[in-house]
């Protein structure tokens, strides 16, 4: 029993509470509970740089001791790659490449790996703008493959997709919303067989799903929100005040925050959150450019096309403090219980201490890269990707 | 899992992988189909597969032979598996698959570069003789290969040289890069370069618009081009009665501007449909592809079936951007192309246009026999539908 105990124990240690598992963390939010990252920055800061062998801008995971992260490659970025590096020293454990079955076709700006993969702790789910679906487990040993494309010829953007993936329950939810044949999926974790999909609106949409409950997510396009039944795929209810279709919702203790008129804070019912939630207030002057906002203490953050940092009063979403940043950026923060670590899209990394009357920069590191993916948390490090690399920055 | 599962399911998978035949692995993941059919058989099958030894890795790349993409990726999955735990590889086995171009591109590729990873300098031999391959990939490295030694002439002030090296690469590339790069090194020599006949863009057009496309209905509505083509027909159109005219273009990336030929206000026309036919005379009856670039909303029919059809408006264009496979007939083949341009307003939504290629699955341009000379200039409206094509010269 002992024994059993034993290996029960090291088994779920392989994936932890603190795990970065999906695209901004464990809660979705872009909140970790690392507490040892650092505040100020310097070159001694940054770990380990590798070379990746195609382009991207997902954001890594980190779970246990392994960083995953995927790549595209070629000329028409038709190869798909997912690696696994060792988190202490940035060493490839394993790489595996697929080849695309969907169009690849995308704007210069981003890559065919664009959505950030999503995990369980025991398997990968990686989403590329091909439409391509991998599960492999965190060996690299392959569970199952989709290609939506294959099967639904019109699923496409040639902008290029992004929707990063979502694990709730037994489904994952695959948003690949487009001009054409637009919808969302369900897709079986263990086989990659549809569970439920779902017609969704004619429009190129690049958000992600959020998880609202642990049997409601929040599908966010041009229209506005709808809250979908995980098992079934049935509409809840809808929020119809427009949303944007860049930047995605962020859930804090029951209340939405959506890119929509700036941002709209939609307060879940208590109750049931199945019901119509409130409407709490809207906030024109938080407007976001393309990061997500994020939600910290009582404020809620976001940034601008032009790199402004707006700190807005959660109860109220007034205008607290702005702080320019040095942008443009892309990437959405992720942060502490105090900081925000704000990546643009010249890879200069900036530090921000939230908590007085105005963001203070604590710090700086400038990668001279390109990214465009948010950070990923792990291990008390940061690990930034960029169209090149990929970098562990900590104390 | 408890740990005694565990050691069973490890026992069932080493069992598996020694009791069950590598083919019945084989055959059970090229049953893979749409929408996951298949991946619960696959993923045992895989597990088993994955255990193979090394010799294995000609046989499962050989079952990349006509199998579906997702079965491929399967395949190739196993195949980086197994690599990736080998101390040693067969090499001249694999050396043997490459050679054989019966096999599938991609794994013949594959195993190039598995050789590459543990032996750069056996598989850097081969690629002299790749320069004409299937494989568009395989023949990337050797048409780069002649590139590189026209550079190193032309700057050696060897300049007939240079162009001889260049000609020769130009002839085997059929990727976009190299194509423009080897085309403006050619130009820098004073040599002229036919881009439209290398890539067998279709160039002489019959055009017929503007029909309404209000609120983007167009693209489902059926107007009489869809149902016939009758070239000396008059038809309603969106503001008046339309009729078929001639449209050459000279576009060395052979694209159909129609903006040019229904000119309209301002930036041109909005919430339109025009279509565009053609025909191409071929040889035998034959599998190509049509190969599309176009950022507007469109329909294909060949000999009068809907091929495919996009209701995508300006999210970008690139050349070969979509890849339809047909079946020609032999002799007269139609091709009719339906354009949709939509109401937006933005500087990046004036273009109404599309480029199309027939080729083969290399992307080696199938031209037609009857096929005229590249035009030099282009003819926009106002030619009689029926009006003499200028023919190639002999």
């Amino acid at each position: 029993m002992k024994y059993f105990i034993a290996l029960t124990l090291a088994f779920s240690l392989q994936a932890t509470a603190a795990d970065w598992k999906q695209f901004r963390g464990p809660q979705g939010n872009g909140v970790t509970s690392e507490r040892n990252l650092p505040l100020t920055l310097s070159e001694k800061n940054l770990k380990w740089t590798i070379p990746l062998p195609g382009r991207g801008l997902s954001g890594a995971l980190v779970i246990g001791e392994k960083t995953f992260v995927t790549c595209s490659s070629g000329i028409t970025q038709n190869r798909l790659h997912i690696l696994a590096l060792n988190a202490k020293d940035g060493g490839v454990i394993w790489h595996r490449q697929f080849w695309a079955t969907g169009r690849t076709m995308c704007h210069g700006k981003t890559s065919v790996a664009a959505p950030t993969p999503c995990s369980d702790g025991k398997n990968i789910f990686a989403v590329f703008s091909s439409n391509d679906v991998i599960c492999l487990d965190l060996d690299g040993n392959l569970q199952w493959l989709r290609g939506l494309t294959a099967d639904y010829a019109n699923v496409s953007n040639s902008l290029g997709m992004s929707s990063s993936p979502l694990l709730i329950g037994s489904a994952i939810i695959v948003q690949v919303e487009n001009d054409s044949e637009s919808y969302t999926l369900a897709l079986n974790k263990r086989t990659g067989i549809n569970l439920w999909k779902l017609n969704r609106p004619k429009a190129a949409n690049w958000t992600s799903p959020v998880r609202l409950t642990n049997t409601l997510i929040a599908l966010q396009s041009k229209n506005g929100i709808d809250a979908i039944r995980a098992a079934d795929g049935t509409k809840a209810w809808s929020y119809d005040g427009g949303a944007s279709t860049i930047p995605s919702s962020t859930l804090r203790s029951g209340v939405l925050y959506v890119p929509s008129h700036g941002i709209t804070a939609l307060e879940l019912n208590k109750a049931d959150a199945e019901n119509t939630p409130k409407e709490l207030w809207q906030s024109p002057r938080l407007s976001p450019g393309t990061a997500s906002p994020v939600v910290l203490g009582n404020k809620v953050f976001t940034i601008n096309g032009a790199g402004v940092l707006t700190a807005g009063n959660l109860e109220s979403g007034e205008r607290i403090w702005q702080t320019r940043l040095k942008g443009p950026f892309s990437a959405t923060p992720v942060a502490t219980a105090t900081h925000l670590y704000c990546v643009n899209e010249t890879g200069l990394l900036q530090v921000v201490d939230t908590r007085g009357k105005e963001g203070e920069i604590t710090g700086t590191l400038n990668l001279d890269d390109t990214i465009l993916g948010s950070p990923a948390v792990g291990g008390g490090a940061i690990y930034l990707r960029s169209n090149t690399k990929i970098y562990k920055i900590s104390e | 899992m408890s740990p005694f599962t565990k050691v069973l399911a490890a026992f069932a998978i080493c069992f598996t992988a020694s009791a069950a035949s590598i083919s019945d692995s084989l055959k059970t993941i090229r049953a893979v189909g749409p929408e996951g059919k298949g991946n619960a058989a696959a993923a045992q099958a895989w597990q088993a597969l994955a255990q193979a030894k090394p010799a294995a890795l000609p046989q499962i790349l050989a079952a990349m032979d006509g199998a579906n993409p997702l079965a491929s990726n399967w395949l190739r999955a196993a195949v980086d598996t197994i690599a990736s735990r080998a101390k040693d590889l067969p090499q001249m086995e694999l050396m043997k698959f490459i050679a054989n171009q019966k096999h599938d591109p991609r794994a013949r590729r594959l195993a190039y570069e598995l050789i590459k990873n543990v032996n750069p300098q056996l598989a850097s031999k081969l690629i002299p003789g790749l320069l004409n391959d299937p494989s568009v990939e395989l023949r990337r490295d050797a048409v780069q290969r002649v590139i590189d030694q026209g550079a190193d002439l032309k700057k050696t002030n060897k300049p007939d040289l240079a162009q001889k090296q260049y000609r020769i690469a130009l002839d085997a590339a059929r990727d976009i890069d190299q194509i423009k790069e080897i085309t403006a090194a050619l130009r820098a020599l004073g040599q002229k370069v036919d881009l439209p006949r290398h890539f067998g863009f279709l160039m002489h057009w019959t055009v017929i618009g503007p029909f309404d496309n209000t609120d983007r209905a167009g693209f489902a509505k059926i107007f009489p081009p869809e149902n016939k083509v009758d070239l000396t027909a008059t038809h309603d159109g969106k503001a008046g009665k339309v009729k078929w005219s001639q449209f050459v273009t000279a576009n060395e990336y052979g694209m159909v501007d129609i903006n040019k030929a229904y000119p309209g206000p301002g930036d041109g026309l909005k919430e339109v449909t025009a279509y565009a036919y053609t025909e191409y005379a071929a040889a035998a009856a034959r599998t190509v592809e049509l190969r599309l670039g176009c950022k507007n909303a469109w329909k294909i029919w060949h000999n009068g079936k809907l091929i495919f059809g996009r209701d995508e408006y300006h999210r970008g264009l690139r050349i070969d951007q979509y890849k339809l496979t047909i079946n020609l007939a032999k002799g007269r083949n139609t091709l009719l192309v339906k354009l949709c341009q939509n109401e937006q307003q933005q500087d990046w939504t004036k273009e109404w246009q599309f480029q199309l290629r027939v080729c083969n699955a290399t992307g080696t341009a199938l031209l037609a026999p009857d096929r005229p000379i590249t035009p030099k200039t282009g003819t926009h409206n106002n030619q009689p539908a029926n009006s003499t094509r200028t023919p190639r010269k002999k």
